[in-house]
């Protein structure tokens, strides 16, 4: 544990206390704001535990309070959780080895952790990141969600405390390294397009999977440590 | 023995979860052995790169399907200009709350 929280350095581990701090708070008004549309509070307890996907989990509920069916808001649900899969893809070595790792790992994948992940550069720093980061979210998110869930109406209004502009915020903030690469930075803005342009038209969820069209502007892979000359 | 019907929330709640769980083990589970070429691990590589910035567009531009206020976006491009300028992310991320708070209390919406 100790040698995780040296890898990270003190500045890294107050960047992830403070996306944990965000994310309570926003896992506070979750929990209130399903049991006062009249869930039990078991309902957003056991959903943060299992899902663990708060964008979902809100849209569910949401749903099936508004007087939606079930079906239809598992099936939205699982639609807006799509994206995990090509973040799994990316993130297999990052969680380590052993299955132990990668199936207790899977389920803290989430784009905090995969964005905290993607920010650092060396392998090492990459998987302590996404640890710390997955298991802190994960440990905040649930007691934020019990403690909303129980108290009723205690932060209801994260609009007015700007919450909604953190969430983008901590996503751009750890992407925009990567963005400063010319081929990526013109695959994620044609994916970005994509995805605002679709909203309209499309289910939650859609949009943002229909922007990996974006990789079409991916360009090619370049080997940093090839030497000059060499043919990938 | 008598096998109790699983009320149909926990069932949904059950379902979402576990179909969740499949996409997030597939790629540690299967990724080993997909045996990727260099440009398929590229675009694996990059794909989280699209979509975490395909989410920070729509969060910050979007409200349940159309454009969000003003407030919202005012905030995360300040966030965004700050973090360009590697300002720290403690800075950035409270600069975006600040900021949009500040302009709804102004009456922005």
């Amino acid at each position: 544990m100790r040698s995780l929280f040296r890898t990270l350095g003190p500045s890294l581990l107050r960047d992830i206390v403070l996306v944990c701090l965000a994310d309570a708070v926003v896992g506070m008004s979750y929990g209130a704001i399903t049991t006062s549309a009249g869930f039990h509070p078991w309902v957003p307890v056991l959903a943060s535990l299992v899902v663990f996907a708060g964008a979902s989990q809100f849209l569910v509920t949401g749903i099936v309070a508004a007087g939606g069916s079930l079906p239809a808001a598992v099936a939205a649900g699982l639609l807006v959780n799509a994206r995990h899969l090509p973040f799994g893809l990316a993130m297999g070595d990052v969680l380590g080895r052993g299955a132990v790792r990668r199936l207790a790992g899977s389920h803290l994948l989430i784009d905090e952790s995969v964005a905290f992940a993607l920010a650092q550069a060396h392998p090492r720093r990459r998987r302590a990141a996404f640890w710390t980061c997955g298991v802190s979210l994960f440990a905040c998110w649930n007691l934020a969600v019990c403690a909303g869930a129980l108290a009723g109406r205690a932060v209801h209004d994260t609009a007015a405390l700007g919450l909604d502009a953190a969430f983008p915020a901590v996503l751009l903030a750890l992407v925009l390294p990567a963005l400063r690469t010319a081929a990526k930075a013109r695959a994620a803005a044609v994916g970005a397009v994509i995805a605002l342009v679709s909203t309209p038209l499309l289910p939650a969820g859609l949009p943002v999977l229909l922007s990996l069209a974006g990789l079409l502007m991916a360009g090619r892979p370049h080997p940093p440590a090839a030497p000059e000359g060499a043919t990938p | 023995m008598i096998v109790q019907p699983v009320p149909p929330l926990l069932g949904g709640i059950l379902v979402l979860a576990a179909g969740t769980y499949l996409f997030r083990v597939a790629g540690p589970l299967l990724g080993p052995r997909l045996r990727l070429g260099v440009r398929a691990r590229h675009l694996v590589d990059v794909a989280p790169v699209v979509l975490l910035t395909a989410l920070v567009a729509t969060a910050a531009l979007l409200e349940g399907g159309s454009a969000a206020g003003a407030a919202r976006p005012i905030g995360v491009v300040v966030a965004g200009a700050l973090a360009w300028r590697r300002a720290p992310f403690v800075v950035v991320v409270i600069a975006a709350a600040t900021v949009t708070a500040a302009l709804r209390r102004l009456g922005v919406p």
